[in-house]
């Protein structure tokens, strides 16, 4: 089974507030304003995929990403961590903010690649918080999706997927080819890799494929475009901390303790 | 029309039953859960509310979508609302994909210009708000908890028809489900104890059980404490987990990136403990303790025995 994992980039998602700004005529955070990593449930998806290829139940790994500009370094962490194939859509004039674009882009990558039959994504990138990638593809490809999955293991003909859901743990089958978008856990820390691997994997070849390799004209992208941002900025956050300092650990601890119940905010069971 | 799909009318319905009336059109409503709210749902201003029996849970979100996507046509519905949560997260999408209109996630706020209606969601975990039309109807959009006032009771009622589930072609089937954690529910608790990376280790969540216990309260964790696997997934708090509204959050060994801090802006007071003077949790926190959390974990516990 030939499992495809679809990445991205984003701002350095834990940039506190007090360093975030948004530069208002691009409606969006100016670019050098920190680094540039795999997002944190795209790394988890990139490990799932990895797991399913290491107990044998998909024999080859292709990493997807669209971005503009050079290759990114999240093609080669994936490449060192022994993906076999690592592909970079040129999304030149292509909008990040945009998820219904975004996922014609890859729809159409997906479908110049070799008949993939797992596909997965992150639940959400934490850069436009949009959380709709994964399933647009599913929905583009008439494929079936399950969403926020953390372990997947072959059964029988089919894959046993486990989700969170409001109501606890659930364990689906699903049949692949199929979309899953994934979630953090424990078990899906993205694995470090070695050195070695990481100086091969400077030398490995990544496939660059641009808006036109992929047939889609720009008017072809352009009606793919759903949201037009009218403004973004950033919220104020108010400080009002109190801060409750002393020598003895005990006594700040009891005065945290009688502020809550002078706020009415806590009452000590008599 | 504007349609409002929900499964049960609890204060994540009534809000989204409060944004619904901003939209300025007629309100039905979907149940695909509890089929006893139909009738109340009327109260909250739906003027017809249609109720699905049969199985959603048996395919994933495929019925919930088939269902809504029917529904939705019928009904020429200019707009889908959803309670944004860890079901809706699935079903958004894909729905508004069938119905060839626009999803809009994380919405915190909906303005009428010019009869047209101006989405607020939050981006970059809450550090940016945007401001987005949409460029084809309808708006499939899920909506954060707590940003909208809940619809008032009103005493008017809806007309409450009965449809069957549709039949889903089996791709996605439910083999098992697992039983939420144990522990107080954290959506209701009055007092939530949080713990972060900051606890370093399984044990340290162990006394935070019996801190939470001693409080009334709920244990709840960050994501970096799920992964390092001291909390279940459902104890999370923030922009992928739960969002909160206790009077009291304590934020123990947790930095307070934004992503965390989107889950706890209905806390009444946050009482933030961390070593580190400049972490960002204490620009959000009410009261701040710089202390090592193990220390005032154990404090508190001690006091606390000893008041009882
Ligand atoms: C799309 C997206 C969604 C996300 N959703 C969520 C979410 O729902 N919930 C969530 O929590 N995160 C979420 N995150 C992750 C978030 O960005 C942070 O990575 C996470 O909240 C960090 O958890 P933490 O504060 O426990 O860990 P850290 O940031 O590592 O902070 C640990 C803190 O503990 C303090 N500390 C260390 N030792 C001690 C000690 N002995 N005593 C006291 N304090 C100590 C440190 O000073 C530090 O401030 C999300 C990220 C993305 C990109």
């Amino acid at each position: 089974m030939h499992a495809v994992v679809l990445l991205k980039e984003i701002l350095d998602w834990e940039l506190p507030a007090s360093k975030f700004r948004v530069d208002d005529e691009a409606k969006r955070p100016p670019l050098d304003l920190g680094p540039s990593l795999l997002g944190p449930f795209e790394q988890n998806a990139l490990e799932l995929a990895l797991q399913l290829k290491d107990a044998g139940v998909v024999t080859r790994v292709t990493a997807l990403l669209a971005a503009p500009g050079e290759p990114v370094d999240g093609l080669r962490k994936a490449l060192a961590l022994r993906c076999d194939e690592a592909v970079q859509v040129v999304a030149e004039g292509a909008d990040a903010a945009d998820p219904s674009q975004t996922a014609e882009l890859l729809v159409a990558a997906l479908r110049r690649l070799e008949s993939p039959e797992l596909v997965l994504a992150g639940r959400q990138a934490g850069d436009w918080d949009h959380g709709q990638v994964g399933y647009l593809v599913a929905e583009r490809l008439g494929l079936p999706a399950v969403g926020l999955v953390f372990r997947a293991e072959r059964d029988g003909d089919r894959l046993r997927v486990w989700r969170v859901a409001p109501g606890g743990v659930e364990q689906l089958g699903v049949r692949p080819p199929a979309v899953l978008t994934v979630t953090s856990d424990a078990s899906l820390q993205l694995r470090m890799g070695s050195v070695m691997d990481r100086m091969a994997a400077n030398k490995k070849p990544i496939t660059r494929w641009t808006v036109e390799d992929l047939g889609l004209s720009p008017e072809r992208l352009a009606a793919a475009r759903r949201l037009e941002i009218v403004r973004t900025w950033a919220p104020e956050i108010e400080r009002q901390c109190e801060v409750i300092d002393g020598d003895d650990p005990a006594e700040i601890v009891a005065t945290v303790l009688s502020r809550l119940e002078e706020l009415k905010l806590l009452s000590r069971s008599p | 029309m504007i349609l409002v799909a929900l499964w049960d009318l609890g204060p994540a319905a009534r809000e989204a039953l409060g944004a619904a009336g901003r939209l300025g059109d007629e309100i039905a409503v979907a149940l695909l859960g509890d089929p006893a709210s139909a009738e109340e749902a009327g109260a909250y201003g739906a003027t017809q509310a249609f109720v699905f029996d049969g199985d959603f849970a048996g395919s994933g979100g495929e019925a919930a979508i088939a269902a809504l996507t029917e529904l939705a046509r019928e009904l020429g519905a200019r707009a889908v609302l959803l309670p944004r949560d860890d079901r809706t997260a699935e079903i958004a999408p894909r729905l508004a994909e069938r119905l060839g209109g626009t999803a809009v996630t994380q919405v915190v706020a909906i303005e009428l210009t010019d009869g047209r209606p101006v989405w607020t969601r939050s981006a970059y975990g809450g550090k940016a708000l945007v401001e987005v039309t949409a460029a084809a109807e309808p708006v499939v959009a899920t909506l954060t908890r707590g940003a909208f006032a809940p619809a008032e009771a009103t005493g008017g009622t809806a007309t409450v028809s009965t449809r069957s589930a549709p039949a889903v072609d089996g791709a996605v089937e439910l083999l098992e489900r697992e039983a939420p954690s144990t522990g107080a529910s954290l959506e209701d608790a009055k007092v939530i104890v949080s713990g972060g990376a900051g606890l370093g280790a399984a044990e340290a969540f162990r006394e935070l059980e019996e801190l939470a216990g001693l409080l009334g309260g709920a244990v709840g964790a960050s994501l970096a404490a799920v992964d390092a696997g001291w909390a279940p997934a459902d104890r999370q708090v923030g922009l992928t987990g739960k969002v909160v509204s206790p009077d009291v959050y304590f934020a123990i060994g947790i930095s307070g990136a934004s992503q965390h801090l989107a889950g706890i802006g209905g806390a009444k007071a946050v009482v933030a403990v961390n070593t580190d003077a400049d972490a960002p949790i204490f620009a959000s926190a009410r009261l701040g303790v710089v202390m090592d959390c193990h220390t005032f974990i154990r404090s508190m516990i001690e006091q606390l025995r000893s008041a009882t």
